[in-house]
């Protein structure tokens, strides 16, 4: 574990300190590691691939897939760049370059930036949170796979030509049937439907298995902050994805089935897609960030070697952020003719949420500054991800003013804007979050200098990629266009852009070869390389499939760092604790204290939820076909899944003695 | 250090009681379901306050079907909520015919919103007002279908037998949905047909 100390240039070799990682004691006697493995294991064969609900592999799973959507999105954004990187280019026709900007959008946002944090967090949440699994297995194996079959729903469009191609916010009336004639709308708005009940299955998984899955001891005061960013966010999901759900049946209703929502003619209202669209768009932009940020929160202090600085202070930050977050969707449409009155609230509101912001911000700058800092690959990314968080926090509030928006809006200086917020806030804190949590997924640590390496691509080729087009906005390249003439001005800044972009894919593919390398042949990373201090850390990695053979009992907020921290007198328990090995079973609390209030029984493996996603692609296919009898087959076979999946058990034993393992 | 002992304590093992994690998980239903529906009613909202045509283009909606309708779909709540408590205590008897009573209901309330559907001048694609009223209906409509689903699979099970006393949960949760689609109902009710009445 030393050793990463010892690649960290200026570090001197080893450091010893008060947060020197003790070794976890790990009594579990083999037997009784056994006895969990049988009773955990997956089922053999294509059957426990198929059907697995082990919440580690269902993360891992998340994380792949929506790493592959991330390399497509970039594939199409390099091809848009090589496209811009010279006046009147003709690589691309307008349609193609329409379709490519708005796969590249729906992608990015939908199959990359919100999976992706939704696999992490269903890796860590019971790890962190000392469970040994979320709240309804099932529920998040079928999150997986609808997923999967949304993205491949999505997907498959492409090479036919029917990709969307209204962009990723789909305005109308530009994508109703008169101007959009094609398929392409309706794979957009059936797949978001599609996408959307995966994202809520999801999102209440993690919402009762905060109130439910957690180590006894652990009250709400001492969840690592990525708990309550992926909270947040999950309810945030639950309130807000029905928007844009409802905005899309009812333009495929629109487009299909002859309804006048959103076409003037019949007394329809186009902007009503667009006060739908942002009800959900805006909430949803946090929702990509705040898991990011919790990542940051939680991983940053280990590698400053002290606690965050004022925890309550963020934990808050972030649910108020959500709050202010759902009431100020207006700004999306400060050029949409609306009331002045409404703008200038909604506007106000949107200077507001600065705020809360920047109070992450601070407490990640205090920490660094109060405390004693590794250089390591990890680092390097997280304070990447304050200083890219400051400038695209900038020009977020430079936007959120109504005269400055009326002159840039639709120009590149938003395009320059979202990528800083969003690869700023959500890439770099997921790469970070890589180096730091790949060793207890894989038990291997990633090398640490070409991490450098991969850090300088990415960091330079982004900043060269993306800082220029605040300029590009500014002199008024317009977004969203497939070409330029040549006396524009716009000619020399492109090329750089482009370049920029090949530098940061560069970076991408190194990354991706420094995973390879470690899988395969990294140094053991034992359980607790870096010195964490939350729970994960005091299991072996990669974790068995029970997680934690005892259950912890947890004090404080940091059980790993209590010696040194020296906060009083409470230790959490982590060698002594419940054992339960009667089956298949975890601990569950109460909501708010942590107290144990019962034994829950988990379900083992079980084929439905795939099979679930099966009938409901086929029910989508069949929509988007306009085949009645299709999708009268897909709904029927998911609602016998559905009946399947409910159907009573011989009742269990009510109650059962607890074994205290000490 | 590595012994394992049993205490005196017991806790319940989840699958008694009707308070278990699926019950959350339930509640978590209620609030996507729920905001659905708000959103519905907020489109119905716009496109009344910022078309240019009355609101509804044909006047009210008549009461004569919908008033039935709501008193069967909100007397079933009741019917349902005594037929649990019977299973509950024992007396699966008066469960299931409590459990009969209310799908008939549900069934009736179906057939009368169909009815009223069938009567209406105007057809799903003739303006955005009969759109949203078919859109909204139809949502709620939907949601009635399948709760009423549940309550029939219920019924089915516990004639078979696999429904019984400790299944508190599996009652708790179908009872919960159908009480849930019922106070929908009073929202959709309050939209389409007293909201007109009122301006
Ligand atoms: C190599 C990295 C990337 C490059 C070079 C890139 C480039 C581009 C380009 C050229 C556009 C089209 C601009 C226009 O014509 O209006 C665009 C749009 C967009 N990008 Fe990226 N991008 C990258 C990564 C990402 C990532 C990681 C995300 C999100 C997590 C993202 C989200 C978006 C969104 C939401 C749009 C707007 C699409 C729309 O207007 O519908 N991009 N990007
Ligand atoms: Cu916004």
């Amino acid at each position: 574990m030393s050793a990463i100390a010892d690649a960290a240039p200026g570090q001197g070799g080893r450091w010893t300190g008060p947060l020197d990682p003790k070794p976890p004691a790990s009594p579990n006697p083999a037997e009784v590691a056994e006895r969990l493995e049988n009773i955990w294991g997956d089922a053999p064969g294509l059957r426990g691939w198929f059907g697995t609900v082990d919440h580690k592999t269902i993360g891992v799973r998340y994380m792949i897939t929506s790493f592959v959507f991330l390399i497509l999105g970039g594939l199409e954004a390099l091809v848009m760049r090589i496209q811009l990187a010279q006046p009147n280019a003709t690589t691309l026709s307008p349609e193609q370059y329409n379709q490519l900007f708005s796969l590249h959008g729906v992608t990015m946002i939908f199959l990359y930036a919100m999976p992706v944090l939704s696999g992490f967090s269903n890796y860590l949440w019971p790890l962190m949170l000392g469970s040994r699994d979320m709240a309804f297995p099932r529920l998040n194996a079928l999150s997986y796979w609808l997923f999967l079959a949304a993205g491949i729903f999505l997907y498959a469009s492409f090479p036919l030509g029917a990709a969307p191609d209204g962009g990723w916010f789909g305005y109308v009336p530009n994508t109703a049937r008169e101007y959009s004639p094609g398929p392409n709308i309706d794979v957009y708005c059936l797949g978001l439907i599609f996408l959307g009940i995966s994202t809520t299955v999801g999102a209440a998984n993690f919402v009762v298995t905060l109130l439910r899955m957690r180590a006894p001891g652990m009250s709400v005061n001492r969840l690592p902050i990525i708990i309550w960013g992926t909270l947040t966010a999950s309810v945030a999901n639950l309130f807000a994805v029905p928007a844009v759900s409802l905005a899309c049946l009812m333009l495929w209703l629109d487009r299909n089935h002859g309804t006048h929502f959103y076409d003037i003619a019949g007394g329809g209202q186009p902007l009503l897609w667009q006060h739908l669209f942002w009800l959900f768009g805006h909430p949803w932009v946090y929702a990509i960030v705040l898991p990011a940020m919790g990542m940051v929160s939680d991983a940053l202090p280990v590698h400053c070697r002290r606690p965050l600085v004022g925890y309550t202070l963020v934990a808050t930050a972030t649910v108020a952020t959500m709050v202010v977050g759902f009431g100020v969707w207006l700004h999306h449409m400060f050029a949409t003719g609306l009331p002045v009155l409404a703008l200038s609230f909604f506007s106000a509101a949107s200077f507001v949420i600065a705020i809360p912001s920047a109070v992450s911000v601070f407490s990640w700058i205090a920490t660094i500054y109060t405390g004693r800092v590794r250089l390591t690959v990890p680092f390097l990314f997280f304070t990447s991800v304050i200083l890219l968080f400051v400038i695209g926090g900038v020009s977020g509030v430079m936007t959120a003013s109504l005269a400055f928006d009326w002159q840039l809006t639709d120009t590149y200086f938003i395009v320059a804007h979202l990528h800083y917020v969003l690869i700023g806030i959500n890439l770099f804190a997921v790469v970070g979050a890589i180096y730091h949590w790949l060793p207890k997924m894989s038990g291997r640590m990633m090398d640490e200098r070409l991490g450098r390496w991969v850090f300088g691509f990415m960091f330079i080729g982004f900043n060269l990629a993306f800082l220029p087009m605040h300029w590009l906005g500014l002199i008024g390249m317009p977004r969203r266009v497939w070409t330029y003439g040549a006396d524009m001005g716009f000619s020399a800044t492109n090329l750089v852009v482009s370049i920029g972009a090949f530098v940061f894919a560069t970076g991408i593919l190194l990354f991706l070869v420094n995973i390879a390398t470690a899988l395969r042949s990294g140094r053991p990373a034992g359980p607790d390389p870096w010195g964490g201090p939350t729970l994960e850390w005091a299991i072996p990695s990669p974790p068995p499939v029970y997680n934690f053979a005892i259950i912890p009992l947890v004090a404080t907020r940091h059980p790993l760092w209590e010696d040194q921290l020296d906060e009083g007198s409470e230790r959490s328990q982590l060698a002594s604790g419940f054992l339960l090995d009667n089956g298949k079973e975890t601990l569950g609390v109460t909501p708010l204290d942590g107290e144990p209030d019962v034994i829950l029984k988990m379900p083992g493996d079980s084929l439905l939820p795939f099979a679930f996603s099966v009938a409901a692609l086929v029910l989508f296919g069949g929509l988007l076909v306009g085949s009645a009898w299709i999708a009268v087959i897909g709904g029927a076979a998911a609602i016998i899944a559905l009946v399947v999946w409910f159907r009573p058990h011989p009742t269990p034993e009510a109650c059962e003695k607890v074994r205290i393992y000490d | 250090m590595t012994e394992a002992r049993t205490l005196d304590q017991t806790l319940p093992v989840h699958g008694r009681g009707q308070v278990g994690t699926a019950w959350w998980g339930m509640l978590c239903l209620f609030a996507t379901e729920g905001i659905l529906f708000g959103y519905l009613i907020f489109s119905y909202a716009y496109l009344g306050s910022q078309g240019y045509s009355d609101w509804p283009p044909s006047g009210p909606p008549a009461l004569r079907l919908a008033i039935p309708a709501t008193i069967l779909l909100v007397g079933s709540s009741f019917v349902l909520e005594w037929a649990r408590r019977n299973a509950n205590r024992g007396n699966a008897g008066r469960g299931r015919i409590g459990l009969g009573i209310t799908i008939a209901m549900g069934a009736g309330f179906m057939a009368l919103s169909l009815k009223e559907w069938a009567d209406k001048p105007f057809a799903l694609a003739d303006s955005s007002y009969s759109s949203i009223y078919f859109l909204l209906t139809g949502t709620h409509l939907a949601h009635v279908a399948l709760g009423l689903a549940a309550l029939i699979v219920l019924f089915a099970w516990s004639i078979a037998g696999r429904v019984g006393g400790g299944h508190e949960q599996h009652r708790a949760l179908a009872t919960l949905y159908w009480h849930f689609v019922d106070v929908v109902w009073l929202f959709v009710f309050l939209t389409i047909y007293v909201s007109p009445r009122m301006v």
